[in-house]
């Protein structure tokens, strides 16, 4: 059978039926633009290369390689798709795959399908861009610099999209954003690692085999600036929000709130998020998140200096 | 289409089976609309949702067990709800003797078991409905449901060489598991490091992808051959015969009918 990526899928029965509905609206919106987008720079061809290359992403997934106490990394393939094929190419081939995942394989609800086509899609995507793009400006088109920004735009888009699940959850009353933010965050940091590495791997035969397709021009691809600048700002302001939503979670608490007031107009009132947070949690939390939060960015600082420390080494001083 | 082990649709002679498409994915997804709106905590409302998908399950023919055994296999993920048994609020349900004693929330644990069950309920739905349609029909069903025709028709090649695609997936697991050696002793470290071997599966990634390419490359050019000019066309639907609008419009009733006792209960 496949091998699930399983903490990801979103199932029915954990999102509100509102955040479902606000999730859904946001996915139509981009998958439309990203069939026009595509339509327009592959005309006739997008619908063969787009079919095999979900496909490929969906049978890619099985791909794995075993880590430590029967625990195996296997790939989401956002990050790769979007360094490859551009990314709202990437956001019609996670659709495809997430789709078909919910529909045949009840991996992922249906009524929560557009919560998980927008995590694993369209942020997935759109923060692999902006971080692959970034760092490979500041390491240049180099293998180095290639595999760098490869590694940190697979993690990322992992990372990233797993804080999004937390806070939805959260925002569903579903979860607490004290616990399920840090929880999720630093058990797929440890995921993405995986991600970046087979990332990496796929890209390092990629590149001696079809290097124009790693280099190629962003515009072929269909990005642009403000592209890359929107990846990037998802990824910040996830990073931001999170630990913010989890540190003060009345907000979230609010949303739930509102949520749960539907849930008392139709039935038994139940006392949804009385203010009780157990001793200790709260503190322990913080830290975690904290301590994810910045070796996050330590990494993200690091994969950038290095690459530019590689760039400068290899422009010959004048 | 040929029958793969990954093509989760079992034929069956069953009623449900029978049904179209259309109707069996709208009132799948009207199921799991209702299932979502149910408050928390409303039991009763639930036994009656789960009697009804057993009576689906039972309909269809796929049997009880199998179902019910698939429907368990999603819900780890409800270890996510769990931060619920403990900040759910006063009154205390029972204190667990784990050091110094931690309040499980009575409020939390019916919210906790809600979720669970409200997943469950869903699921089960969801296995009825790709176990009994065919995934030609999904696409027909896709189409009746105004989905974008290029999308549908990227959908539907996608699932035609999902099984070439996985088989060569296949092939290269095999080739590495036959290349790799295994220690019978326990504990002894076998292989490379866990980078080298994530670096491993990732060139079976990139060659997979690149075969792909060179695949959609190809399959373009055969269709352009035969004609194709980016327009899809496909057959006009078929018509629905009246008994299935009748079951139709009962099952929507009988949906209202639990959403409206929601209300009052």
């Amino acid at each position: 059978m496949l091998s699930k990526p399983a903490e990801m899928h979103i199932p029915d029965g954990f999102l509100s039926v509102g955040v479902s509905i606000a999730l859904w609206i946001v996915a139509l919106i981009f998958i439309a633009i990203s069939l026009r987008k595509v339509n327009q720079s592959l005309g006739e061809r997008q619908v063969p290369l787009m079919g095999v290359l979900a496909a490929c992403i969906f049978a890619g997934q099985m791909l794995n390689f075993t880590v430590a106490g029967g625990t195996s990394g296997h790939l989401m393939g956002a990050a790769l798709a979007t360094i490859l094929i551009g990314p709202w190419a990437s956001i019609l081939v996670m659709t495809c795959v997430v789709g078909a995942q919910a529909l045949l394989f009840q991996d992922g609800g249906l009524l929560a399908l557009g919560g998980n086509i927008v995590n694993m899609g369209i942020i997935g995507s759109f923060v692999s861009y902006g971080i692959f793009t970034v760092i490979k400006r500041l390491a240049g088109e180099r293998r180095v610099g290639v595999f760098l920004s490869g590694f940190t735009a697979g993690w990322t888009s992992i990372v990233v999209a797993a804080l999004a699940v937390a806070l939805q959850l959260a925002a569903s009353g579903t979860t607490t954003a004290n616990i399920a933010v840090p929880t999720m965050g630093v058990v797929h940091m440890l995921i993405g690692i995986g991600e970046g590495l087979i990332t990496v791997g796929a890209l390092s035969v990629v590149y001696a085999a079809r290097r124009d397709l790693v280099t190629g021009d962003a515009p072929a691809k269909g990005g642009n600036r403000g592209l890359v600048i929107g990846g990037v700002l998802i990824a910040v302001l996830l990073a931001v929000a999170s630990p913010l939503a989890s540190a003060f979670p009345d907000g979230l608490e609010w949303v739930a709130e509102q949520q749960g007031f539907l849930d008392k107009a139709q039935g038994p009132a139940f006392e949804l998020f009385p203010d009780y947070v157990v001793p200790g949690i709260q503190n322990e939390a913080l830290a975690t998140i904290a301590a994810g939060l910045l070796g996050m960015l330590i990494v993200l600082g690091a994969a950038s200096a290095l690459a530019w420390s590689r760039r400068k080494r290899a422009t010959p001083s004048v | 289409m040929h029958l793969h082990y990954l093509d989760p649709y079992q034929p069956r002679d069953s009623v449900v089976h029978a049904l179209d498409a259309r109707i069996k994915l709208s009132l799948a997804v009207a199921f799991i609309l209702v299932v979502a709106l149910m408050p928390m905590g409303a039991w009763a409302l639930y036994a009656l949702l789960l009697a009804l998908s057993l009576s689906v399950i039972v309909l269809s023919e796929l049997g009880v067990g199998p179902v019910l055994k698939r429907s368990v296999l999603a819900l780890p993920f409800v270890l996510a709800a769990a931060p619920l048994l403990i900040t759910g609020g006063l009154p205390t349900l029972v204190t667990l003797p784990i050091g110094g004693g931690i309040p499980i929330s009575a409020p939390g644990a019916a919210r906790f078991a809600s979720i669970a069950i409200k997943s469950w309920l869903s699921l089960q739905m969801a296995i009825v409905l790709a176990s009994a349609t065919s995934f030609p029909q999904l696409l027909l069903a896709m189409r009746a449901l105004r989905v974008p025709k290029l999308f549908v028709a990227t959908f539907g090649l996608m699932w035609r060489y999902l099984f070439v695609l996985a088989d060569e997936t296949q092939r290269m697991l095999r080739a590495r598991a036959a290349r790799s050696g295994v220690s019978g002793e326990p504990g002894r470290k076998v292989g490379g490091s866990v980078i080298w071997r994530a670096r491993v599966a990732g060139a079976m990634a990139g060659s997979l992808f690149l075969r792909a390419i060179e695949r959609g490359d190809r399959i373009y050019l055969a269709m352009a051959s035969r004609g194709y000019d980016g327009e899809i066309r496909s057959f006009p639907m078929p018509v629905i015969p009246r008994a299935q609008w009748v079951v139709l419009f009962a099952a929507f009733f009988v949906l209202a009918l639990l959403l409206g006792l929601s209300l009052v209960f």
